[in-house]
This record gives C-alpha cells, sequence and structure tokens, in this order.
C-alpha cells in the first residue's frame, strides 16, 4: 500500500460522490455506469498508441456524452434504449482491441498500480470537479426540478448539461483507475443513494454523499491491501455495507 | 405602448412541428388587472405562457413594458417523496440565476402568501416550513411554497399555470383566499390559467377563451354564458352551479 494511491483514492472519492450525488438527483444513476464502458475501446486504443490512457478513455467518453447529449437535446429518440445499445456495443468492441495482457485491469482497475503522473492529474481533475459543480449546484438543482422555472430566472439549462455532462465523463475517467470500466459506475450511484436514505436536505444530501465516496475508497483500499485482493470490487463492496448500515438506520428512523 | 399597459401582444403565433399551437393572438392587459385563460386541453395556454416569457420561439409581438419583473408559477412541479431539498434550500435557491435575494425578500414573500414570518412565529416557521423535505409537502402547501417562490423579489406581473390543479378540496379553498388576497394588492397584475371557471366568475376582470385562436375576449359574466363555453369546448355544456360555501 502506497500513498499515492491513498491520496488518489481520497481525492476521487470524495469527487465522485459528490458528483454521483447530482446524478442522483437526476435520474442520471445508469449514465456513469453506462458511460464507462464505452470508455473501453478508447483506452484500448491508448494502450495500443502508447499513448496516456487516461486520454484514450477520456476522449472516448467525450465523443460519448455529445452523442449521449444531442440524442436527448436534439432529438425525440428513446435515449434509454439507445444508450443501451451504444454502451454494451462499445464494451464489446473495447474487449476486443484490449490488449490481453492490460485487459483485466482496463475491466476491473487496479488503484494501487498508480502513477505519480496520474496521481496528479487525479488530484487536480477531482478539485475542479468540485469546484465547479459547487458553483453550479443551485441552478443544476432547480433545472432538475423543474426546467420552466429554471428558465424563467434565466438559466440556460441545455448548457448547463452539457458542462455537467462534461464533468460525468472525466469523473468517470478517474474512476477507471480506481475500479475499472466495470464498477465505475458504482461509484456514482452508491454513496449518494446511501446518503440519501439517511438525509433530507441538499447540503446534508450532497455533503453525506462525497463523504460516504471517501469512506469506500479509503476503506476498499485498506482492507483489499490488508487481505491482499482486487482493489475495485473490494470498494465496491465497501461502500455497498455503507449503503446496508445507512438503510437499517433510516428505517429505524421512520 | 399604452400607459396603464403592463403587456400588448401583437398577432402572436407559435408553431412546432409544422402545425400551428397559437393562431394571430392580440390582446393587451392593463396594471393591476386580473386576466384569466381558459379554454380545453391543448388549447395552446401553457404555449402561450412559454412564449410570454420567452421560452420557446414565436412569431409576432410580445411587448412587455420595460423594467417589468416577471413571477411565473408553473403548472406542475412533481417531485419524488424523498427529494432532498428543504423549503428552506428551495426558496434560497432563487438566488442562482444573478439576482441575490435577502433573507428580508424571502420573509417579505412568505409574509405575502400568509406565512407569518414574526419572532412569535419562528419556531413554527422554521420546524413546520423551513426546515421540511419540498417532497413531504402536500399540494396545497406545495402550492402555497411555488407561489412565495415566484413572489420573491416582488414580480410586477404574475403568471400563474392553474393555481388549483391537483390540489384536493381542502386545500382549493386556501388557494382562493391566497388569490383574492393578491388581487387585493392593486399594484399586482395576474394572468392565470384555469379550468375553474368558479375562480374565473369570482376573480378575474378579463377572460381570455383560447382554443388555437383567440375565441374571446371580455369581462366573466358575458363570455362564460352557455353559448360562450359550448363555442369554446365544442359540444353540449351545461351550467350547474355548486355552494361551495365562500361569499
Amino acid at each position: 500500500m502506497n500513498y499515492l494511491q491513498i491520496i488518489t483514492g481520497i481525492f476521487v472519492g470524495i469527487a465522485s460522490g459528490y458528483l454521483g450525488s447530482f446524478m442522483v438527483l437526476r435520474r442520471m444513476a445508469l449514465v456513469g455506469d453506462a458511460l464507462s464502458h464505452v470508455a473501453l475501446p478508447g483506452l484500448a486504443l491508448a494502450l495500443l498508441f502508447n499513448i496516456n490512457p487516461f486520454i484514450g478513455a477520456f476522449a472516448a467518453l467525450f465523443v460519448g456524452i455529445v452523442i449521449v447529449w444531442f440524442i436527448e437535446n436534439r432529438t425525440h429518440l428513446p435515449t434509454e434504449s439507445l444508450i443501451g445499445l451504444f454502451f454494451t456495443f462499445s464494451l464489446a468492441v473495447g474487449i476486443l482491441i484490449t490488449p490481453r495482457a492490460e485487459l483485466l485491469e482496463a475491466l476491473f482497475g487496479d488503484i494501487s498500480k498508480i502513477a505519480v503522473m496520474d496521481a496528479i492529474l487525479a488530484v487536480v481533475l477531482s478539485v475542479l470537479i468540485m469546484v465547479v459543480m459547487r458553483a453550479i449546484s443551485k441552478k443544476f438543482t432547480l433545472s432538475t426540478l423543474s426546467t420552466d422555472l429554471a428558465s424563467s430566472v434565466g438559466i440556460n439549462v441545455s448548457r448547463l448539461n452539457f458542462i455537467f455532462l462534461i464533468m460525468v465523463a472525466v469523473i468517470v475517467a478517474l474512476g477507471i483507475k480506481a475500479v475499472g470500466t466495470l464498477l465505475t459506475g458504482a461509484l456514482v450511484i452508491i454513496p449518494a443513494i446511501s446518503a440519501r436514505n439517511i438525509t433530507s436536505s441538499l447540503g446534508a444530501y450532497t455533503v453525506g454523499s462525497a463523504i460516504f465516496g471517501l469512506l469506500s475508497l479509503l476503506g476498499g483500499i485498506f482492507i483489499s491491501s490488508y487481505f491482499n485482493l482486487a482493489p475495485g470490487p473490494i470498494i465496491v463492496l465497501t461502500s455497498s455495507v455503507i449503503f446496508l448500515v445507512s438503510f437499517v438506520l433510516s428505517n429505524k428512523n421512520s | 405602448m399604452q400607459e396603464e399597459n403592463v403587456l400588448e401582444v401583437q398577432n402572436l403565433s407559435v408553431e412546432f412541428n409544422g402545425g400551428l399551437i397559437l393562431d394571430n393572438l392580440n390582446f393587451s392587459v392593463r396594471r393591476g388587472e386580473v386576466l384569466a385563460i381558459v379554454g380545453p386541453n391543448g388549447a395552446g395556454k401553457t404555449v402561450l405562457f412559454r412564449s410570454l416569457l420567452d421560452l420557446i420561439p414565436y412569431s409576432g409581438e410580445i411587448d412587455w413594458k420595460p423594467g417589468i419583473r416577471i413571477g411565473y408559477v408553473p403548472q406542475k412541479l412533481s417531485i419524488e417523496h424523498n427529494f432532498p431539498l428543504t423549503v428552506r434550500e428551495f426558496l434560497e435557491i432563487k438566488s442562482a440565476a444573478g439576482v441575490r435575494y435577502s433573507h428580508h425578500d424571502i420573509f417579505q414573500a412568505l409574509e405575502s402568501v400568509g406565512i407569518k414570518t414574526g419572532t412569535d412565529e419562528k419556531h413554527h416557521l422554521e420546524h413546520h416550513i423551513l426546515n421540511r423535505p419540498l417532497g413531504k409537502l402536500s399540494g396545497g402547501e406545495l402550492q402555497r411554497i411555488l407561489i412565495a417562490w415566484s413572489m420573491i423579489g416582488k414580480p410586477d406581473v404574475l403568471l400563474f399555470d392553474e393555481p388549483t390543479a391537483g390540489i384536493d378540496a381542502g386545500g382549493e379553498e386556501t388557494i382562493y383566499q391566497l388569490l383574492h388576497k393578491l388581487q387585493m394588492s392593486a399594484t399586482l397584475t395576474i394572468l392565470m390559467i384555469s379550468h375553474d371557471l368558479n375562480i374565473v366568475y369570482k376573480y378575474t376582470d378579463n377572460v381570455l377563451c383560447l382554443n388555437k385562436k383567440m375565441l374571446a375576449f371580455g369581462r366573466p359574466k358575458t363570455i362564460l354564458s352557455q353559448e360562450g363555453l359550448a363555442s369554446l369546448y365544442g359540444g353540449e355544456t351545461e351550467i350547474i352551479r355548486h355552494d361551495h360555501g365562500y361569499n
């Protein structure tokens, strides 16, 4: 266990928990999951051409985001099913072209192998996400509640959606390093729904989600390191346990 | 623009997907007036509001008095039961889009909808209103808060889309009373989409009958006759008077 993975885990955990809280609010919980699959071909191509995999992943994600945004805001096509088609297709292509040796890590991640540059990048981007999301949080929540109300006070809803999707792409790309393409969805969903069980104000919910994200990452890293298991799945299981606890607590109160 | 008008609409048409939703509307609204917009479902009433708010493209002219502040209470705010947002946070969220509203602005808006904010009422205000999750309010309570929201910043004009839709009978009465209170403040101009002919009779100065085209414009008593309603909604109509017990 090294300091790089702990620092990365802290920042990525907080950022994905925080951003995830807004994704769940917007009922975009599964978008994170779908997008992480879309990243795989990009990741694979980056590995083949010896480019930083993060860049490849983010490029593929960016294309994915633009396509999703386009489908949602410019057409009346059924988003849900098209995204389903799109991400399974991408996953299949990705699995085919990813070099065998790297496939397992691409799919399931390995945060213990993170390099210095990647860790710095992860920290910087995480902080950026937290700052930007905080700045747009009120506008975003209002437009989640009612696009009519938001537009009526001058909020540019479709531009806001685009900025948000870019941040989702970034957080997914970061998450892939930690837990791989198959499980990244969990990082933006589980801490948020855990927080939702025990909070009822926006402030508490978003902060709670960030904290749970942090605990999931850290807890997962420590436990997997101690028992010498793959970090990715253990991180997801840790956050699931946190969810279970929050669920029990919420039932006790009601 | 004429001195006493807050809004003048000329040749307003809205097209969508090749079809005409609004067809050549012409009307004006005076300051302090309460105008009802009635018509069957799909007549374009909400679309009219959207064009007045400049949210959708339209042809023709919509002239608001310069510097006018407009408040909007949309028709449906469907909110999940466990949506994590308190009433306080919702009221504060209006400051998101540029104008910063103070506590005082918010409290003033609450008072205007009959929610007391004095020191005696502080406990009740905090625990039973401000700290409550928005999703846990009843239909009537939510409507009242939405109206308060729209009143933050003291708008000159309120656009109300279906004030009593989805509210139970008990809640309806309080909304009527609230509308009456708002109407009494003479500087507020209200445009109100309503299916509820009861409110229209009682509270409005003028009625605009809309079914894509503007079928009629005038005082409630003259417009809402049996023949008027028949031509607006189509088919046979019968007027049955209910006595809800208000005077």
